[in-house]
């Protein structure tokens, strides 16, 4: 421009930008961020409560004939008097699965649908970086998931026992046989430190579909499946070997042999000895894996600089 | 201070050549019209100063590399790229919390106060509100921020005439001051003649013209040239000549007022009318006023 600059007015001698907000409180972009996402994708915690309702729903109704079925376990042996425990591991596992998927599907939109719907350029105008951005896209699923499915079980456990009572009470039993046969503390002690394994564990899955969420331009499930099955396939022709497959199974289900001892007994967890933090720690599966999904995330905070609307 | 300094700012996309190397500087204080016609270049300029696209050539704005410091920059530029990119999902409640939260020069009340003027309300989501309401209270969010640039890329695109004009006069009224910059780009340029200091037409990735107000005042002249004066007026080799109920108009540039008033009714052209004018000639498109050479009386 060829004229003048004006004159800077004093008051306009304002301080620099200190990561202050207006009324002096720090700004904070990344719990902010989080939260909108929880505006956004309200699918993070009305998925859990709906499978939450129908469990509770469901145990309501199996509840029918739960006194008789009561006494006559409690003549059997000991033993099999954990037989009770087997609703309320079913309930776990069931929102395990659930926010697996809610994750899953979360990831895949979450880079992809700020540009599909132009909003990206709103967010690309607020001074948030996009490494912020897609960290706290990737809490989600790897903390409040976890959070979310781990409160919701305690509570859907803690109402089963309601109802349970309720049922025994009424046929004139004690409802103290179902808390002293089962181990709540201890099997939600067992179940936080599963979600933590588990997230940990799947990092690089969630890493890989934000990546491939920032990326593609349109089908991102298809983007994020398809390569795995053209590799399945491909090794299978050519070399008549599934080791690919093998490996994607260990990325999705390794987590259990290095997290937990089950001995000889099965799949399931009866004392707190089971546990074995330090091998799955000092596994290096584990930290490859996290590895790699940090150099995911990077990436895809360094795809998201360059992306704008679709 | 220079808000915007661009040299031999470049771009290309593919075999497609989006900016040819432009200078730019914009001075604090300005509200610059960036008028071109589409694909002219014109949002590709502006994407580079936001940080928001990479590009051959150096760009400072506010003494920063937009493409490497977006989020420190974005502390002091504010933007609307374009009508209707707020995410419609979002209650306008959760938009004041969440650009609260994150924006250091973010003024709630300021916000609150001008969205009161409206008739948005605080519960309602985007989804729910008018095209020009969301233009509206994107306004009324870019105005509580305390930035010294602001960019503005078709912000009234398909509004209609009232909430274009009430964009304009609160931005005017209510935000502009001679310590903040204001560049926007519309092919709406009649509505912003008035509030421009600048004015730079691009076209095909090139700045083909570049003044002042002022100097777009004082250089440019129209002429209804009465009919026995035409040969006359015509051999002052007027830049642009158009037909007007049977007479001629013609723009002069930096012609002669007094000798021009003989010819018939002198007035002030419209940015319009020098844009129809640069672009369908472009042998007689406009030099820079630097190296044009009396042209400014």
């Amino acid at each position: 421009m060829t004229a003048q600059p004006n004159p800077r007015p004093l008051f306009s001698a304002t301080t620099e930008a200190n990561g202050l907000s207006h009324e002096g409180l720090p700004t904070q972009p990344l719990y902010w961020s989080v939260l909108r996402e929880l505006w956004e994708n309200r699918s993070i915690y009305i998925a859990p409560l709906i499978v939450a309702c129908v469990q509770v729903i469901g145990f309501a109704i199996s509840a029918v004939g739960l006194a008789e079925r009561r006494r006559a376990l409690l003549l059997l042996d000991p033993i099999k008097h954990r037989a009770i425990e087997q609703p309320y591991d079913a309930s776990a596992i069931m929102m395990i699965f659930t926010v697996f998927v809610v994750g899953v599907f979360y990831c895949l939109d979450a880079l992809h649908g700020e540009r599909r719907d132009r909003s990206i350029l709103f967010w690309k105008s607020l001074p948030v970086s996009d490494l912020t951005t897609v960290l706290s896209k990737v809490i989600i699923p790897l903390v409040i998931l976890p959070i979310i499915s781990f409160a919701i079980v305690i509570c859907v456990q803690l109402i089963m026992v309601l109802e349970t009572s309720v049922v025994l009470v009424t046929h004139g039993m004690s409802p103290a046989s179902t808390w002293t046969i089962i181990p709540f503390f201890q099997d939600w002690l067992v179940l936080l430190y599963g979600l933590v394994v588990l997230a940990l564990w799947h990092a690089p899955i969630y890493g890989w579909l934000l990546l491939v969420s920032g990326w593609a331009r349109r089908a991102t499930f298809l983007w994020a499946v398809l390569p795995v099955i053209v590799i399945e396939i491909f090794e299978k022709i050519t070399f008549g070997t599934s080791h690919f497959s093998a490996f994607i199974g260990r990325r999705i289900f390794g987590f259990a042999p290095h997290a937990f001892y089950f001995g000889t007994h099965g799949p399931s967890i009866e004392s707190l000895s089971q546990l074995t933090p330090g091998r799955y720690l000092s596994s290096p599966d584990l930290w490859l894996g996290l590895l790699v999904a940090a150099a995911f995330l990077f990436a895809a905070a360094r795809l998201r600089r360059y992306r704008g609307p679709l | 201070m220079a808000c915007i300094e661009a040299r031999g700012l470049r771009k290309v996309y593919g075999a497609t050549t989006a900016l040819e190397g432009i200078d730019l500087r914009v001075t604090e204080g300005r509200i610059l019209g960036l008028i071109g016609p589409n694909g002219a270049g014109k949002t590709t300029a502006l994407d580079a100063i936001l940080g928001l696209i990479p590009y051959e050539g150096q760009l400072t704005v506010l003494g920063r590399d937009p493409w490497s410091s977006r989020e420190q920059l974005m502390c002091d530029v504010s933007f609307i790229a374009d009508v209707s990119v707020l995410p419609r999902w979002i209650k306008v409640s959760q938009l004041l919390d969440y650009v609260a939260g994150v924006h250091p020069r973010f003024d709630r009340t300021k916000a609150e106060s001008f969205l009161g003027r409206t008739t948005i309300k605080r519960t309602s989501k985007v989804r729910e509100l008018s095209k020009g309401m969301v233009a509206q209270l994107h306004l009324a969010l870019v105005m509580a921020i305390d930035a010294k640039l602001l960019v503005l890329d078709e912000p009234t695109l398909g509004l209609d005439i009232l909430y274009r004009k009430q964009f304009y006069d609160s931005l005017l009224n209510d935000y502009f001051d001679k310590t903040r910059t204001i560049v926007v780009t519309t092919h709406q340029v009649e509505e912003i003649q008035d509030v421009l200091t600048d004015l730079m037409f691009i076209d095909r990735g090139r700045i083909v013209l570049e003044c002042s107000m002022e100097e777009f005042d004082a250089r440019y002249l129209e002429v209804m040239v009465n009919p026995e004066h035409l040969a006359e007026a015509r051999a002052l080799k007027p830049m642009h000549e158009r037909p007007v109920f049977g007479r001629s108009v013609l723009l002069f540039d930096g012609a002669n007022r007094e000798q021009l008033e003989g010819f018939g009714e002198v007035r002030r052209p419209s940015i319009a009318d020098l844009f129809v004018a640069t672009m369908t000639d472009p042998q007689s498109a406009i030099r820079n006023p630097k190296s044009n050479s009396g042209g400014v009386q």
